[in-house]
């Protein structure tokens, strides 16, 4: 009946659909304003860069994750996987004076070269064995990739001596930490997350790789038979899952001067949940990198927020934990097929 | 109380753009069968899903028993006494087939304080069920160990077993056998005669023909009218149904097979019960009809010749060429493509656009820079593909779930077209499609023959067959029992080769 109502007044529909298609948005718009009225400073030019570098590596882990996501698999192993690059990249970056240097004889390396060796081997090896084992062994994803996680949290261990790393040579620190020509609103986390977002924009919607990805999330079977090596595909969307996550790590640690065999614990679960949110459907086949930046960035502010009205750190676990399970209910709406 | 059981009026349900059902009536008797008649996209499933509490329809009454019911939910629907038996299966085939028809409704006993599945009741009462109606399987197995078209009656059992008033049966034949029919139709009297009414959705001319009391007629969510049987011929429901006189059901033949081109050798499957030697070869430009029953293994050949099965021996040669086809992105490599049987699971991407789906299979064709897509020469196949074979669409970004079954059959053949294969394998390809639109597929098929193209049909329509091929292999029980001139043929001889092996 009331659907009748509705439809009548056209009007009233548009409106009703366009909370519904932006509630999200509008939701942490007012919820800032709000936030920024008890407190300005949460206006302030450091806050916002604050804000915008926390989104940067979360947000790289996120678009990792997507690929895998809208192929229907999943990657528990992508928090691990960000904590072990980042204490593999600053065993490798360490001052040369710094006492408790792990490999006490290496020169320093140059920071860039570090990034882009770690994410090749990354790629090449716990990318390509999570690869396999969902695809070759055909065992599901939530528990092969679970099986990687405390595989790659040993070794972390191992590779740490289970000591925290420190000592991380300037240049790598300093990196995080500044900006792009000084201005305070272009942090260089923020741009090496932009650039790849360009990036997997351009992968998702202009080539070949993206369509197929699309492809294989919205029907397996028939993708198979329209000549889509699934195989291949599936292998290819964790190595590229596991570079992106080791250049998370590689950011991370630059951003907080130090390592541990602890870092980045947990983070996948934000990752899926933030790309579930911004509109990568458990169920496959769809998903956009706009979506998910939109998922990621309610997060992040909402944990500012909380912070800025003083909220006690329990509650905001279960602030959090609420606000996932809201959010995605909320959201989904958009997505739901309407009967 | 008035002599109808069921009586809906002026329902109208509209989707985002279209308006499915249009002051929509129907109206019907206890102990008759009503047949609800209609091209694909005529509404038909839609005013039964509104029936079966499905979706929600937008206005108008349906009277049910004498009173008017607004019908919440399917569960709700079975309460009342209606049943659905749906088009596409739904079945749980790793349980058993007792639980299967009593889902939801196990019989329960009491132990104690607490209510526990009866299973030696349920088993006892769904044995006693599959015995009555002549059904020949154990309720104790698995329902998967079934056929499709055995699950089909299993389904159908069910309904019979929720004691329903009304029980709506929707394409309940498309996959069944003559034999399997005959048994349908026997347990439908034995349904009438207890007073109930069947509201049978079908597209088969003859079926409803044979076995309903009542038509009524559908077209673009339109009531067109209610007719008794008795009244209409084949010639009359089509002119209703397509709103024009339909001279012929099949084109004018338009091609001319040349040199044997296409030949599959002593094709063997690792399975026991599959194919077995099948040895055949085609010609360039020909129509060639695969035919035989449910359970022939027709299907399981054509996909191993397209890669998508193993085979244990056996060769294919194109142009006197031996191809190495071990998966069908080889087969693809090598000019053969494949239409599957089964459109929605494994033809089409739902969620994916009209676009997405044509071009799916050939992305690497349309690449600038060898890396990025050129969308718009994608986008001129596509437009080139909605027209030539006019698909029926607003836009080429359509989700192709939205599409009704014959048009997403074009976009499918859309997709293949836009590889240019020399081989194209359709496996039925006009199942549950409209008589118009396929007139439109035989075209099509006809004049890609003309251009060239080899072409394999596998179908379990006869008369199709014959309408459209140059010749008919036969199989049965995975073996090649004969081949036939397609215009020749007879419904009699393909099926005595059919059932050649059978005991």
């Amino acid at each position: 009946m009331t659907q009748n109502v509705k439809k009548e007044d056209g009007k009233k529909l548009d409106v009703v659909q366009f909370l519904i298609s932006n509630a999200l948005i509008i939701l942490i718009i007012a919820s800032a304003i709000f936030v920024g009225i008890q407190n300005p400073k949460f206006f302030s030019m450091a806050n916002i860069k604050n804000l915008l570098a926390n989104t940067s590596v979360r947000m790289i882990i996120a678009l990792g994750i997507s690929g895998v996501l809208i192929m229907r698999n999943n990657d528990l192993s992508a928090g691990r996987q960000v904590g072990l690059a980042g204490c593999i990249c600053a065993t490798l970056l360490q001052r040369a004076d710094y006492a408790e240097k792990v490999y006490k004889n290496l020169e320093p390396m140059n920071m860039w070269l570090v990034c882009i060796l770690v994410m090749i081997g990354f790629a090449l090896t716990i990318g390509i064995i999570n690869g396999l084992v969902v695809s070759k062994l055909h065992v599901p994803a939530f528990i092969g990739t679970y099986g990687m996680q405390t595989v790659v949290y040993g070794i972390a261990l191992i590779y740490t001596g289970a000591q925290p790393i420190g000592g991380l040579v300037p240049e790598y620190t300093d990196w995080a930490a500044g900006s792009f020509l000084n201005i305070p609103l272009l942090p260089n986390l923020a741009i090496i997350t932009f650039a790849a977002m360009l990036l997997f924009w351009f992968l998702y919607n202009h080539t070949p790789y993206g369509k197929k990805m699309y492809a294989i999330g919205g029907n397996p079977d028939a993708a198979e038979v329209s000549g889509i090596n699934t195989t291949k595909m599936t292998i290819i969307s964790y190595m590229i899952a596991a570079a992106t996550f080791a250049l998370a790590g590689f950011m991370l640690g630059a951003k907080a001067g130090g390592t541990s065999s602890n870092l980045a614990n947990g983070y996948e679960l934000f990752a899926i949940a933030g790309c579930t949110i911004g509109g990568v459907s458990v169920s496959g086949g769809t998903g956009k990198v706009s979506g998910i930046l939109v998922g990621v960035l309610v997060f992040e502010i909402l944990k500012i927020e909380m912070t800025f009205l003083g909220i006690d750190t329990a509650w905001t676990y279960i602030v959090q934990g609420v606000v996932i399970v809201v959010a995605i209910a909320l959201d989904i709406r958009k997505y739901i097929a309407k009967k | 109380m008035s002599e109808y059981v069921l009586e809906m009026k002026d329902i109208c349900k509209s989707f985002p753009g279209v308006k499915a059902l249009d002051h929509v009536s129907l109206q019907l008797i206890p102990g008759h069968v009503h047949s609800l008649m209609g091209e694909n996209g005529a509404g038909k499933s839609t005013l039964m899903k509104c029936l079966f509490g499905i979706y929600k329809k937008d206005s108008g009454t349906v009277i049910y028993n004498g009173e008017e019911v607004y019908i919440e939910d399917p569960f709700d629907a079975l309460q009342r006494g209606i049943a659905m038996v749906h088009q596409e299966l739904m079945p749980i085939s790793d349980r058993s087939i007792a639980e299967n028809i009593y889902c939801g409704r196990y019989p329960v006993k009491k132990v104690g304080p607490i209510e526990v599945v009866d299973h030696a009741k349920m088993n006892s009462d769904a044995q006693a069920l599959l015995d009555d109606l002549g059904l020949p399987f154990k309720a104790t197995d698995k329902l998967g160990t079934l056929s499709a078209s055995q699950m089909q009656l299993c389904e159908i059992a069910k309904a019979v077993s929720a004691d329903a008033k009304i029980i709506i049966l929707d394409e309940p034949t498309s996959s069944l056998t003559l034999k399997e029919v005959d048994k349908l139709f026997e347990i439908i009297h034995r349904l009438t005669s207890k007073g109930c009414g069947v509201i049978y959705i079908s597209h088969k001319m003859d079926e409803i023909l044979k076995i309903s009391d009542e038509v009524t007629i559908m077209r673009d969510g339109q009531y067109i009218g209610t007719w008794p049987a008795k009244e209409l011929t084949i010639d009359t429901i089509i002119a209703k149904e397509v709103g024009r006189e339909l001279k012929d059901l099949y084109p004018p033949k338009v091609n001319t097979p040349g040199e044997d081109i296409f030949e599959v050798k002593d094709f063997t499957s690792p399975l026991p019960r599959s194919f077995k030697d099948c040895s055949f070869s085609v010609k360039k430009g020909e129509i060639f009809g695969i035919a035989g029953l449910v359970g022939a293994q027709r299907t399981e050949l054509m996909e191993a010749v397209y890669g998508l099965r193993s085979h244990s021996t056996g060769s294919v040669t194109f142009d006197g060429k031996e191809l190495n086809i071990k998966c069908p992105e080889d087969a693809i490599k090598n000019g053969i493509a494949l239409i599957t049987e089964e459109r929605r699971r494994t033809g089409i991407f739902g969620v994916l656009s009209i676009s997405d789906n044509v071009a799916v299979a050939s992305l690497n064709d349309y690449l600038k820079f060898k890396c990025m897509l050129d969308h718009k020469a994608i986008k001129e196949v596509v437009d080139k593909s909605i027209k030539e074979l006019s698909i029926k669409t607003p836009s080429s970004k359509q989700q192709i779930k939205n599409l009704s079954g014959g048009n997403q059959q074009k976009v499918i053949i859309s997709r293949w077209l836009a590889k240019e294969p020399d081989v194209l394998i359709m496996d039925e390809p006009t199942r549950g499609i409209d008589v118009g639109a396929k007139y439109e597929i035989y075209s099509i098929i006809g004049n890609l023959a003309k251009e060239g193209k080899t072409i394999i049909v596998i179908s379990s329509e006869m008369p199709e067959l014959i309408g459209i091929c140059d010749r008919i292999m036969v199989m049965c029980e995975g073996k090649i029992t004969g081949t036939v001139d397609g215009p020749t043929a007879t419904q009699e001889k393909i099926m005595e080769l059919s059932t050649k092996f059978m005991s």
